[in-house]
């Protein structure tokens, strides 16, 4: 069978602009080389940086923001893209090569409706008529699973879900019969209980459609389940490809070995868990509005031990961190430390309560001023806190950067110079600035590469053994959960639905949700979406 | 920050700052005739003796010009630094605290908008005593409101942020979330803002003193000159244009200078690395 797609060589480059210097080439990617037959599905999978999607726009001869393809060929049916002129890269981008990328929800435009987006690259292209881009649109409808596939396509983008806009988005793709698709991050943005949904609706209509993809993601066990054969790339540079199976079941590279052993972390359960030390208790709470968010909602930490809240988006679980730090006081119910009630509002807690409970955020990039260092962000709870000044605040700042393991040199850095990793370490290092107690983790590694998650989990697990710290840790992901916890508490639609030691919350017997949950999860092995959803219950309900 | 950094168009607008404030300090060693000397006669064309010409009663132009900008300047600065102090400060606790308190300020602040600001000056400069602070004042209430909408708009992105939230859990008090966490990211705004309102308020300035309601005579100001020398343009005198040229190149100035600094401000890495 002849390659629809064959990539040479191909060399991207970017230019940067030192203030004062002679502008620098930037090397983004080098060296890359890969074939894709009619109705395969490739896999190009990296960290962040690792130029992934960059080579996946090559396709369409596209280069983001002041990105130039320099070098190599792109091959789509014998024809080279990047020796196209423009008018010949238009006539093939939307008709024969299309782009399905990681935030439907920021791809849509809300004025007009999903429908009239859907057909609008078909129509473009003249390829059929309205009424035959409307069927189209409705079968692909179907196949992807969407709700009422005739009348689907006349919702506006904010009356369906977000599984359901990147399904659609993927119908979009599909509309106008392209020969490839490329698909960037199309799940990364959903629930893992949706995810699932999306991952068999694409790879259902990849498979009835006969179209080929280049599928793009950080995440090896999703793109196991979609695609022929994959690709592992790391700054820019190919470290190993080849079939599916090879890279997963015997990986030759030790990167690609790293990605699949990822999550190594196991951690014994504590065996007393008994002792209430921070304990929230008969919890309601609403938003103004008076939408209820949770419903009598009990749980406790015993002292150095984890407890992971685990849920979906909706289910209520960051609302909960809102009650415990008192930014939402809560309409009944009680916060406790070792006994003694909190105050409800932060503003009636005094200073040492707030000591106490230190919060840490999921992103490290807001939830730090962009225009401190990080020795005034780490140094400011010392200072407000024990008063500790100057030199001596220096030489605390410095201790509290080795604790978190990173050295020298960073006190005058800027959040700006770090990288993502190194910004939650400092956000982690200022909740220790304060000696707290008690952590709130609230999705502290869902935005951060596998590598790097694993590398900030194994701090957190440290710190815990060598301070005493208690986490509550709030998370979607079942495998960290795994590897962290003590006890466990599920979440769904605002009401607890498991709460106790992890081994009774993950063995079976379970309730639907937990049972889905657990199953929702992608596994390092092939044939695991197949597997799950001949066996789940019931379906996610943020679908 | 090294000097051979800073751009050819900053160079050009310090120039001309730093002569007007040489100006607005050394005016009476620097200008060779007095600030209300009669020298010679009506709108005596420029010469070697006088480099300006002279005015409408007789009066070196330079001279005026020298002492003129004292007077503008410092009004100007007063004003608009009076109205930062306030509008900033009005609109951070707006954004910080919300509810009826933001509700409060910011309907009293539409409402002082609603009157149209030169009739709401006239109006107040002509039952107020005329003197300079009193203008001062007038200016900077008047401009906050405007100071009052930008701080509140850029206030209220900075304030939703985690880390403003994270400085609330720590149980930081407002003065320490409005100065330190939120006033030093919205300060790229607030000095581009700057920059245009001083050039406004020394347009602002000379208008009321065009209409006789500003600086009062026999004190030299722009505005004022231009006044003075308009009668003088029908006979094809050029006197009136060049406190008008003076009042143009200053704005001009400011604004060069402003435009480098709000590209300096915006850097997230302390001025190292990308502008």
């Amino acid at each position: 069978m002849p390659e629809l797609l064959e990539v040479k060589d191909l060399k991207i480059e970017a230019t940067s602009y030192p203030p004062g210097e002679d502008p620098v080439r930037i090397t983004i990617v080098e060296g890359i080389n890969f074939t894709l037959e009619r109705g395969k599905v490739l896999g190009l999978i990296g960290e962040s940086g690792a130029g992934k999607s960059t080579i996946g726009l090559s396709a369409l001869a596209y280069g983001r923001g002041g990105v130039e393809i320099t070098g190599g060929q792109a091959l789509l049916d014998g024809e080279d893209l990047l020796a196209m002129n423009r008018k010949e890269i238009r006539a093939i981008r939307g008709a024969k090569v299309c782009y399905v990328s990681q935030s439907a929800a920021a791809s849509f435009n809300p004025a007009h409706r999903i429908g009239d987006q859907v057909i609008e690259a078909s129509l473009r292209h003249k390829l059929m008529t309205k009424a035959e881009a409307r069927e189209r649109a409705a079968y692909l409808f179907d196949i992807l699973g969407l709700p009422e596939p005739e009348s689907f396509g006349k919702r506006y983008p904010h009356q369906v879900s977000g599984g359901q806009l990147q399904r659609a988005m993927t119908a979009m793709a599909l509309c106008s019969r392209p020969d490839l698709i490329v698909f960037d991050e199309p799940t990364t943005a959903l629930d893992v209980t949706t995810q699932i949904d999306v991952l068999a609706a694409i790879k259902l209509a990849i498979e009835k459609t006969e179209t080929a993809a280049l599928y793009i993601t950080h995440d090896l066990a999703v793109v196991a389940q979609v695609s022929d054969d994959i690709m592992v790339l790391r700054d820019g540079a190919m470290v190993e490809y080849g079939p599916t199976e090879q890279i997963i079941e015997q990986p030759e590279e030790d990167y690609t070995r790293a990605l699949v052993n990822v999550r190594s972390i196991k951690h014994q359960e504590a065996a007393d868990q008994k002792r209430k030390y921070f304990e929230m208790s008969g919890i309601h709470a609403a938003y103004i509005g008076g939408v209820k968010v949770l419903n009598d909602v009990s749980l406790h930490v015993p002292k150095g031990q984890t407890l992971a809240i685990v849920g979906e988006s909706g289910s209520g679980k960051s609302t909960l961190a809102r009650v415990a730090t008192g930014l939402l006081p809560p309409m009944a119910g009680e916060v406790r430390i070792e006994g003694e009630p909190l105050p409800a509002a932060l503003k009636q807690r005094s200073r040492d309560q707030l000591r106490r409970l230190q919060l840490i955020y999921q992103m490290a990039d807001t939830a730090m001023n962009p225009r401190q260092t990080v020795g005034q962000i780490i140094g400011r709870p010392l200072t407000f806190y024990e008063g500790v000044r100057g030199a001596e605040r220096d030489r605390r700042v410095q201790e509290l950067l080795d604790q978190i393991e990173m050295g020298e040199g960073y006190i005058d850095r800027y959040p700006a110079e770090l990288s993502g990793g190194q910004k939650q370490r400092v956000a982690i290092a200022r909740a220790l600035a304060a000696k707290p107690e008690i952590i709130i983790c609230d999705e502290p590694t869902s935005a951060l590469d596998p590598l790097v998650a694993d590398g900030i989990l194994h701090l957190l697990l440290d710190l815990q053994k060598k301070k005493g710290l208690s986490y509550i840790f709030i998370t979607h992901d079942i495998a960290i959960v795994r590897a962290i916890a003590d006890s466990v508490a599920v979440m769904y639609q605002g009401e607890l639905v498991r709460f106790g030691p992890k081994s009774e919350v993950l063995s079976p017997p379970f309730d639907d949700y937990t049972d889905l949950l657990l199953k929702s999860v992608p596994e390092m092995h092939l044939g695991w979406l197949e597997e799950v959803l001949a066996t789940r219950k019931i379906e996610s309900a943020g679908n | 920050m090294r000097l051979k950094e800073i751009p050819i168009s900053v160079w050009i607008g310090m120039t001309g700052i730093i002569v007007a404030l040489i100006c607005a300090f050394f005016a009476p060693w620097i200008a060779p005739y007095g600030e209300t000397e009669v020298v010679g006669d009506v709108w005596a064309p420029a010469s070697d003796q006088f480099f300006f010409g002279l005015d409408n009663l007789g009066r070196d132009i330079l001279s005026r010009m020298i002492f003129g900008a004292r007077t503008t300047l410092f009004v100007a600065f007063c004003a608009t630094l009076l109205s930062f102090t306030l509008g900033i400060v009005m609109s951070f606790i707006a954004a910080t605290n919300r509810g009826w308190i933001d509700l409060g300020l910011s309907r009293f602040n539409d409402l002082m908008m609603s009157i149209p600001t030169l009739i709401f000056a006239l109006v107040v400069l002509a039952t107020l005593p005329q003197n300079m602070p009193t203008l001062i004042i007038v200016m900077a209430v008047l401009d906050s409101t405007r100071v009052f909408r930008l701080g509140r708009a850029v206030a209220l992105d900075v304030a939703v942020m985690d880390f403003v939230e994270a400085a609330r859990l720590r149980g930081e008090g407002t003065a320490w979330v409005i100065l330190r966490e939120i006033l030093p990211n919205t300060l790229s705004p607030l000095l581009a803002e700057f920059g245009l309102r001083f050039a406004f308020a020394i347009l602002f300035v000379s208008t009321l003193s065009f209409l006789g309601l500003g600086i009062q005579p026999p004190t030299a100001d722009w505005g004022g000159m231009v006044k003075d020398n308009k009668d003088g343009i029908i006979f094809g005198i050029s006197a009136a244009l060049v406190p008008g040229a003076a009042i143009a190149i200053l704005t001009i100035c400011v604004n060069l200078v402003v435009d480098w600094l709000l590209r300096r401000t915006s850097s997230l890495k302390g001025g190292r690395g990308d502008a």
